[in-house]
């Protein structure tokens, strides 16, 4: 038998919609030795999951593997069956999702779910287990390890919860484990100590893994080989510094290059200007608790404001703020010089006007029954009065503004609509009621980065051309870098740093900053291997591994 | 003791016959996925289907009376296949037809209907015209009382049935068809408009107390609450009492009265759906949106919140309407409802009732009451049918 573990060959995968069966993947061959870890990337739509899945022999409902074979260790998963492959998924084979809080069952504690597979597959007694699940734990560099198990899922921060979820996948000491996006949804600080622990324990135990992200970075620290996808089709394939260094495809350059946008820095703001929005001594809480504590920022005329901060930092709070959704305990608004009533409410229609929000699920902030036309026709006509043909055309233009052919899309309904065409579409109502301050909340956090990048070339466009101000929330550092002018710094509700983008990204930084900054992954390969050995993290304890 | 033996004997021969059965289809299909992953269950399942199956054939053509006594079993379950596959058939030939007949978009629309919802629609149409028309098809009135009393249905002279009225008279000599025909115009007539006013009310209730929250939620949830600890058919049975002495001798008070109290009894049931579904979607960004833009509560309410609670609120819709028809039938039945002279399927299931002893000797005499009910069965059914096409469709639509 050869060295090869996996080993899929023209794997072709239909999905069921209207009755007749599409071609999702049209024939990939995958080839993953034992102990190598290839990286799977692509936009969303461009098959990484489904291929994932079926290294699996498995499928979601609805969709079928036509054609082709996955072979792992000389099975064939696709004609296996059903009792071959429970024997070997889980046992052999695993699998870490996504979303870890949405696949750990909140009804059973970690540990018991963490035993359950190898119990199931008689590879170890309870006790036996739980125990090594307390030791992949603590490789894992989970906090109290030996206590931690016995919680609920609920009671675990999101990164946490990843980790658990690769310790259990670790629990059989599997072959091959399929990761799907394992790290997309986590803060960037959070991220690292996830990627760190993954990349170890894969590398202790000589595991396969298949990698699947759009975050070339994340790829480029983890795999050992890259595949890119694109619509189901294989872009190329090659070891990862061949890959970062030089690509052969246009697509794939075209994906190493989104990372270079950055926008010609301004001139300085004048001082003596009076800002647009002013944000003044905010505190504000949310019942009794103070989730942001003297809270003070500009946004002038023309500028991109970025705040930064992990998640619970208080950024999105600041902008209920600054919308009035959140009324401030104490402090106040200032639009133009001018203070704002507290609340939305007592608000009048101008002032409701010129302060405009771009939310970050686009889905959610589309009405799933109104049409384009109606979604953006609805302020022109709330705002300005404007009824009928005049309405209709100034939806158009309105239209042609963000790109999108206007005949084309006046009907549609946002489910016919991609990602990044329904954050268009969010951006054409803010535009529609002309204001000139816009709050975009994560605005390009849940798209492809080439979508993203699109999105980002438009917003500069619409405030170069509408003289616009934007206050731009986000997670994303690499965002900051190409958009912002300056930059605001949160944590724990309080601004940390503050300043223009030139002086932020230069050091000396605040301790947070600094660590902020450095937690972006790069390109480099060598990139976490030095971030950690800098840190003073060295790979996980010696000790743990003697053990072993 | 005996039959326990023989039910067990007999699932035992199905299993081994299950068996068999998967493992021939292994061979015969050179180990095609679906049989050789099938468990064990579900080829017990086909065999038993078929099993069952194959009897209700043989069931189906036994004699229909042995040595003169009619079969009643027989009959029944030979009644039972012929009006289900008739049913079927007129499904299939309506849906045909409007594949072929009407405007394009009509078309388009029975051409992705299941027949089961064909099967609704066309009941439901049935039901809407007889119910509007019921003075012309009717042929005689709903009061007129006739010379003979307890004519057995089927119009067959020789057991005592009469090719006058098709389906019979009752005791005292009122023609059952009149009745039923004249029963859909009063019943259905009565349990839409009641069912839209419950809609009405705990719809717009229920959005309210989503959108605004706070102390007005907790003021009308909790009337909800009290509202709906009181057992319904009692608590309606209760006010109708005091109602019907309220209404003295007006009769069509007394209908007005019942409206309104099973609208606001059931409006409970539906305050609490919209208002369930209403929070989750208060909770999306397009409503903080339309909050931020300045948008009023009539607009939030009817223009952003109600398109997307429309689907539950219609599967809500069509059991709603069954059940308040059925609080109604029983309402009737107990004597406080549409009140008589009036025809009601309620009211006709009561009174015909004691037909249902002859069951066993002349099936003809014992159907009568079964006509009543199973013309509000009939209608339950189509409701539900088509109320789960929609949703299935609406759901289709978000993907």
């Amino acid at each position: 038998m050869s060295d090869l573990l996996l080993k899929i060959r023209g794997l072709k995968i239909e999905g069921r919609s209207d009755e007749t069966w599409n071609p999702i993947i049209n024939g990939i061959d995958v080839d993953l030795k034992k102990g190598e870890v290839l990286g799977m990337i692509g936009e969303s739509g461009a098959g990484k999951s489904t291929v994932g899945l079926a290294a699996m022999g498995y499928t979601r409902d609805g969709v079928r593997i036509s054609e082709g074979s996955v072979e792992f260790d000389g099975v064939d998963l696709v004609k296996a069956s059903a009792a071959v492959k429970r024997a070997l998924l889980g046992k052999r084979i695993a699998y870490v999702a996504q979303s870890a809080a949405a696949s750990f069952n909140p009804a059973h504690k970690l540990i018991d779910q963490h035993t359950e597979g190898p119990v199931q597959h008689g590879v170890s007694s309870r006790g036996e287990s739980e125990l090594d699940g307390i030791e992949l734990y603590r490789r894992l560099r989970l906090p109290n390890p030996e206590e931690i198990g016995f919680r609920y899922p609920h009671q675990v921060s999101g990164g946490q919860l990843q980790r658990a979820m690769t310790a259990m996948a670790m629990a059989c000491r599997p072959d091959l484990i399929i990761f799907d996006e394992p790290t997309t949804a986590l803060d960037v600080t959070t991220q690292i100590e996830v990627l760190a622990s993954i990349r170890d324990i894969v590398e202790q135990f000589d595991t396969a893994a298949i990698y699947i992200t759009h975050d070339l970075a994340v790829v480029a620290q983890m795999a050992d080989k890259i595949k890119v996808l694109l619509k189901g089709d294989e872009v190329e394939e090659a070891d990862t510094r061949t890959m970062l260094t030089a690509p052969t495809e246009d697509y794939t350059k075209s994906l190493w290059a989104v990372r270079s946008f950055e926008r010609p820095a301004k001139p300085a703001i004048n001082v003596n200007a009076t800002p647009v929005v002013s944000v003044r001594n905010v505190t504000a809480a949310y019942g009794t608790v103070d989730v942001l504590h003297d809270v003070s920022f500009d946004i002038h005329a023309g500028r991109t404001v970025a705040v930064v901060g992990e998640s619970g930092s208080g950024k999105s709070t600041a902008a209920r703020c600054i919308t009035g959704l959140l009324p401030p305990r104490i402090g106040h608004i200032e639009f133009d010089g001018q203070q704002l009533p507290l609340s939305y409410k007592q608000r009048d229609k101008s002032q409701l006007r010129q302060a405009q929000m771009i939310y970050q699920m686009a889905d959610t902030a589309l009405n799933p029954r109104k049409s384009i036309g109606e979604t953006i026709g609805r302020p022109v006509e709330f705002y300005m009065g404007l009824k009928g043909r005049e309405k209709r055309k100034r939806v158009e233009e309105l239209l042609a503004e963000i790109e999108l052919e206007p005949t084309e899309y006046f009907n549609r309904l946002p489910s016919e609509l991609s990602g990044g065409q329904k954050q268009r579409i969010g951006i054409a109502r803010a535009l529609a009621a002309e204001p000139q301050f816009i709050i975009c909340d994560e605005v390009t956090s849940a798209l492809d980065q080439l979508v993203a990048e699109g999105i980002l070339r438009l917003l500069a466009k619409l405030q170069d051309e509408l003289g616009l101000s934007y206050m731009f929330i986000t997670h994303d550092l690499a965002t900051v870098r190409s958009i912002a002018d300056e930059v605001v710094v949160m944590k724990d509700g309080e601004v940390v740093e503050q300043g223009p983008k030139k002086e932020m990204f230069k050091p000396p930084h605040h301790a947070y900053t600094d660590l902020l900054l450095s937690s972006v992954p790069e390109m480099d390969p060598d990139w976490l291997t030095n971030l950690l050995q800098e840190r003073g993290v060295d790979n996980i304890g010696d000790a743990a591994v003697d053990k072993m | 003791m005996n039959a326990l033996v023989w039910i067990l004997g007999g699932l035992l021969v199905i299993l081994a016959i299950a068996w068999v059965f998967r493992f021939a289809a292994q061979k015969a299909t050179d180990n095609k996925p679906y049989f050789r992953d099938m468990p064990l269950s579900v080829a017990f399942g086909y065999v038993f289907a078929a099993a069952a199956l194959l009897l209700s054939i043989w069931y189906f053509f036994q004699p229909k009376a042995v040595d003169g006594v009619p079969s009643a079993g027989v009959i029944f379950f030979r009644w039972a296949v012929i009006g289900l596959l008739g049913f079927a058939a007129a499904a299939w030939v309506f849906r045909t037809v409007f594949r072929n007949v009407g405007s394009e978009n009509s078309k388009k629309l029975f051409r992705s209907m299941p027949l089961t919802a064909a099967f609704g629609v066309m009941i439901i149409i049935i039901y809407a015209i007889v119910s509007i028309f019921a003075g012309l098809i009717a042929p005689y009135g709903q009061e007129e009382i006739l010379g003979a009393a307890n004519v057995v249905a089927g119009g067959d002279p020789a057991i005592g049935g009469n090719p006058e009225y098709p389906l019979g008279t009752d005791q005292i000599g009122r023609d059952i068809l009149s009745r039923l025909i004249y029963g859909a115009q009063n019943t259905v007539g009565i349990a839409f408009v009641t069912t839209c006013l419950a809609f009405f009310l705990g719809g717009t209730l229920g959005f309210l107390a989503a959108v605004l929250g706070g102390w007005l939620d907790q003021l009308l949830s909790r009337m909800v609450d009290a509202l709906m600890a009181i057992p319904s058919l009692i608590f309606s049975l209760l006010l109708m009492t005091i109602a019907t002495a309220w209404a003295g001798s007006e009769a069509w008070l007394v209908t007005i009265y019942m409206i309104f109290i099973i609208a606001v009894i059931d409006s409970t049931r539906v305050f609490r759906l919209s208002r369930a579904v209403g929070q989750s979607i208060v909770v999306m960004d397009y409503i903080e949106a339309a909050k931020l833009r300045g948008e009023g509560m009539g607009y939030l309410i009817f223009r952003e919140i109600l398109p997307n609670a429309l689907a539950p609120l219609l599967a809500e819709f069509g059991l709603r309407f069954c059940f308040v028809f059925l609080t109604i039938a029983s309402l009737s039945f107990l004597g406080v409802g549409i009140q008589p002279p009036k025809a009601d399927w309620g009211t006709m299931v009561r009174d015909l009732s004691p037909f249902i002893n002859y069951a066993s000797f002349a099936p003809n005499a014992a159907v009568t009451p079964l006509l009543a009910a199973g013309a509000i069965a009939l209608l339950t059914v189509a409701v539900n049918f088509v109320v789960d096409w929609m949703l299935h469709k609406s759901s289709g639509l978000k993907e």
